[in-house]
């Protein structure tokens, strides 16, 4: 009974051989179901992602008619303007510091949420997401209206302090922290959902095993939330980076880059050259620098997701 | 007629080898179990008779026609899952009816088969009850009625019981055992619980490392294992394996455990080992009731000797006995009052006439 | 002896649990100071809209206290409801985003349902591919599509800038990866032995996707539905390129050009009608906001 499949396995190899066709065949049609269901997927990635996203480095060696082949001129251009050397310095403070101060604030308010009862939770979480639901064009303009150099509310209510009048959006550096300011706005309640999710999924076994340890607070903060929360964390802030960084609306609305270009970064400076300067070339080219921080932040995450795929 | 074959069927995944040539007749209205530890390969065998997975290599027939390419839906067959596999968002009764419904029953037909089968499965009152409103039993119930109104010429099940607790899995047993005497639809039936296969089936198949080590009746296996991975996975607590060997003393045939203790052997025993070579190591197979105290009239083949024990377990109808020989633990099965007690000395007395003899290396019984 | 130890205890053990409840009480009343500081902070903006919605321009320019309506009016409700210009606006948001929701969903759950079901050649490759394509801002692809949209038109004749449909090609971009993401990670968790048994009761792949894994994955359908539609309402910069006649134009962008004239702000009814084009997702949101967040949550921890 033992050597049974050592024997005959001449049979078994002819056997196989008649039949591998039909279990080919429907081996195939079910590729081919497979594959029909994915097409208009695979067709619209194709023609409106990837074509568009090689597109634009072709572009991006053109002159502004469109007509002649400059190779890297578009750049060098670049290189040589200072209004571009501010646009990547902007971009960079820009996305770094609202990362940052989303995630923090994210993280403290999902602690207070966390605290308390479970049953008054779910309204709070409902107010605070509301900044993450309205659409961000539609926010902005109430922020704006917020800053009005001549109506400001916020003006009205510090000058009852005896404080300002500030330049919300009139001054580089004010203006810098308003659109940072309204982006952390948007943003934070993102990271709240993310890291209130992720609290929820720690084992309170845990916390109860470092309470009986001796850890106070903060130490189970350190030793045991973060370290449960790091792939949550990683993945959050990243997605926030890209987002961040290619960020339009706000910007656009509320500074439109000014003043005098203090506040643009990639996006809306490309918007600035591309279509209201009809340059689209050098557009091209302006947002292409967004590719290399994308593109490291999309290998993180991916290397991420994959890593927990391979664990489950 | 329902009758299943498998003709030395292969499964290959990559590089391992799940399944690697099996050859099985089941008769048609046979119970037919195959078990065997995880991995062994018996729940691949039953999804390629399912049709959920390719056959590698062989044939499976069902009522004499090859099936291999044939799709699952024509293979005339039904399935009971671990995790029963209920549709959630449908009713009992739309869950039972569904395969009927795909096919395009009248409805009047759907109907009254699976009234019967609720009928027949004591679940008349919940079949407009959604699977979460049922507690586990009662799931295992509606998946067995699923297979049932398909009315299939083979039922298969994958570990049913598994996610029973132990009370609800003994009363699930005969509930099987019931179905399949009113049925009688061959049915083909995977477990890794040994007193399951014993229970449940007309024969059952120990299967190991993708091979089918023994094929018999409950009683054949228990009384007769041709391997010792059979003979160890059959009865519980399992068989003890004793090394020892055979030797001649003043003309008769023993068996020598340790250099104290050697025991004769039985004259119907004796005949059989006689051709064994004396220096082959082996081991002596003795089920822990044939280890059990020893009484002051003893029948022959019944031997004792003292030893001092580990454990004890009370058991309450029966006491467990746990003791060592030369590195070696082996359980008895004592009466209660036999004054077993941990660390304590008890004389047994082993029963020879049921004993095994096993060679060591290629784990054939002798 | 052990009477007095008892005694003993028992008040010092009250003692412990007496100050951990207090200190549990101060964390929880810091917690709700907090969190009253943070909704206050969340929900400014908006009240602020509903606030100035609520005021005539005469009050609007005065120097009273901004954070209060002494003279409460509909006027910019009825100036904006009653204006062709929004509700044209509202329509064709409301056309783009319903047509996009269709669009996706029939284009996602099919490939989602292929994805993580029927492996077949390149299928993990795609899945991943999906994911990157999710991580593409619109920012990149923008100029590109402009040109490139401007060439088909060039070519074929056929004009697809300045109106409003080419956003229904576009949108896609935006709404697909993302809801195929999602929709992959809501059908591998259900259990392997549904399509199975589906398939032993004899129905094909595409009966499986249609009868058992939609209504099973149903939550998870409705979560892709809303963050598709909350994507096309709020989109504004593919609008901006795209569009430029008033009658194309889709509601953020319409707000923005149309009432903002040069330098002069019509406050009131930009408020109004922010407020106006911010209600159909936060409408949505506090009737749905568990599946909101659910599928929120979903794309970074499923997969």
């Amino acid at each position: 009974m033992v050597d049974v499949a050592v024997q005959p396995n001449r049979g078994v190899v002819a056997g196989s051989k008649r039949k591998r066709s039909s279990l080919q065949t429907a081996m195939k049609r079910k590729s081919t179901t497979a594959f029909l269901m994915t097409l208009p997927l695979i067709i619209l990635i194709a023609v409106l992602v990837i074509y568009p996203a090689f597109y634009s480095l072709h572009l991006a060696t053109l002159n502004k008619s469109m007509q002649r082949f400059v190779g890297l001129g578009n750049f060098e251009f670049l290189f040589k303007r200072e209004t571009f050397w501010l646009v990547v310095k902007q971009s960079c403070i820009f996305a770094i510091t609202a990362v940052i101060f989303k995630a923090l604030i994210g993280f403290i308010v999902a602690h207070f949420v966390h605290n308390i009862p479970a049953k008054g939770q779910r309204k709070w979480r409902g107010m605070l997401l509301v900044p993450w639901v309205i659409p961000p064009a539609m926010s902005t303009l109430a922020w704006l209206w917020l800053f009005d150099p001549s109506y400001s509310a916020f003006n009205y209510t510090l000058a009852y302090f005896g404080v300002g009048p500030v330049p919300w959006t009139g001054d580089a550096a004010w203006a810098r922290f308003s659109v940072i300011l309204v982006n952390i706005w948007v943003g934070a309640p993102f990271f709240m959902i993310m890291y209130l999710a992720a609290l929820k999924s720690v084992p309170d076994q845990l916390y109860e095993a470092a309470a009986i340890d001796g850890a106070n607070w903060w130490q189970r903060i350190w030793y045991v939330t973060l370290p449960m929360m790091r792939n949550i964390i990683a993945i959050t802030t990243l997605f926030s980076l890209i987002v961040t960084f290619a960020n339009f609306d706000i910007v656009r609305i509320l500074t439109a880059g000014g003043p005098l270009d203090h506040t643009h970064i990639f996006a809306t400076w490309a918007f600035r050259v591309g279509i209201e300067g009809s340059d689209v070339p050098l557009g091209a080219s302006v947002s292409l620098f967004m590719v290399p921080i994308l593109a490291i932040a999309a290998v993180f995450i991916l290397r991420d997701i994959n890593k927990r795929g391979n664990e489950s | 007629m329902a009758d299943v074959t498998l003709r030395k069927v292969v499964k290959r995944y990559d590089e391992v080898e799940a399944v690697r040539g099996i050859d099985l007749d089941i008769a048609d209205h046979e119970f037919v179990v195959l078990v065997g530890p995880s991995g062994c390969g018996k729940s691949t065998t039953l999804r390629m008779i399912a049709g959920l997975e390719d056959i590698t290599g062989g044939d499976i027939m069902i009522g004499g026609d090859v099936i291999n390419d044939v799709p699952p839906k024509d293979r005339d067959i039904a399935m009971v899952f671990q995790n029963y596999a209920l549709y959630p968002h449908m009713t009992v009764a739309e869950n039972m009816s569904f395969g009927l419904r795909l096919k395009r029953y009248p409805k009047a037909e759907i109907k009254s088969r699976v009234d019967e089968a609720a009928r027949m499965l004591d679940i008349v009152e919940l079949v407009d009850r959604k699977p979460k409103q049922l507690s586990g039993g009662q799931r295992q119930r509606v998946a067995m009625g699923r297979a049932i109104v398909r009315n299939p010429k083979v039922f298969l099940f994958d570990e049913p019981l598994s996610n029973l607790d132990a009370k609800l899995r003994v009363q699930m047993r005969i509930e099987i055992k019931k179905v399949h005497q009113k049925v009688r639809t061959t049915t083909v039936y995977v477990t890794h619980d040994q007193v399951e296969a014993m229970t449940l089936a007309d024969r059952v198949v120990v299967m190991n490392h993708g091979r089918i080590e023994q094929v018999g009746t409950p009683n054949e296996l228990y009384h007769r294992p041709a391997t010792k991975f059979v003979a160890g996975f059959i009865g519980s607590p399992a068989m003890n394996f004793i090394p020892c060997r055979l030797e001649d003393v003043g003309g008769r045939l023993h068996v020598r455990l340790t250099d104290r203790i050697s025991f004769p052997l039985p004259a119907a025993r004796a005949a059989r080992y006689k051709g064994v070579t004396r220096a082959d190591k082996l081991l002596l197979g003795l089920r822990p009731e044939h280890i059990a105290e020893a009484k002051s009239h003893q029948e022959p083949g019944i031997e004792s000797f003292d030893v001092v024990l580990d454990v004890t377990e009370p058991m309450g109808m029966e006491t467990f006995v746990y003791f060592t020989l030369e590195g070696t633990q082996i359980c008895g099965r004592v009466n209660p009052n036999a004054g077993a007690r941990d660390g304590a000395p008890l004389r047994l007395a082993v029963d020879l006439n049921n004993m095994h003899l096993l060679n060591e290396v290629t784990g054939v019984v002798l | 002896m052990s009477t007095i130890a008892i005694d003993k205890s028992a008040p010092n053990r009250k003692m412990k649990y007496g100050s951990m409840s207090r200190d549990r009480t101060w964390a929880l009343r810091w917690s709700y100071f907090f969190l009253t500081l943070f909704a206050m902070f969340s929900l400014l903006p908006p009240l602020y809209m509903l606030v100035t919605s609520l005021k005539g321009s005469a009050e609007i320019s005065a120097a009273t206290n901004p954070w209060w309506v002494f003279s409460p009016t509909l006027s910019n409700y009825i100036e904006i409801l009653t204006s062709n210009q929004f509700l044209r606006f509202f329509w064709n948001s409301a056309m783009v985003s319903i047509f996009v929701v269709t669009i996706t969903m029939l284009i996602s759950v099919p490939a989602a349902f292929a994805l993580a079901r029927m492996r077949f050649w390149g299928s993990a490759t795609l899945a991943t591919g999906v994911f990157l394509t999710y991580l593409i801002p619109e920012t990149l692809l923008f100029l590109p599509l402009f040109k490139m949209f401007a060439t088909f038109g060039e070519f074929t004749g056929i004009q697809l800038i300045n109106k409003w449909y080419v956003l229904l090609i576009v949108y896609p971009t935006l709404t697909v990866p993302f809801c195929t993401w999602i929709m992959i990670g809501y059908f591998a968790s259900i259990p392997k032995e549904l399509d199975e048994a589906a398939i032993i009761d004899g129905a094909t792949w595409i009966q499986t996707l249609t009868r058992i894994f939609i209504p099973v994955a149903f939550p998870g359908i409705i979560a892709a539905t809303i963050f598709a539609f909350t994507v096309s309402w709020a989109q504004f910069l593919y609008p901006l390129v795209f569009t430029t006649s008033i009658d194309q134009l889709v509601l953020p962008v319409g707000i923005i050009t149309t009432l903002i004239k040069g330098d002069v702000f019509a406050w009131g009814q930009i408020m109004t009608g922010a407020l106006l084009g911010a209600a159909p997702p936060l409408i949505i949101y506090a009737f749905l906001m568990d599946y909101y967040i659910a599928g929120l949550t979903a794309g970074a921890t499923k997969g």
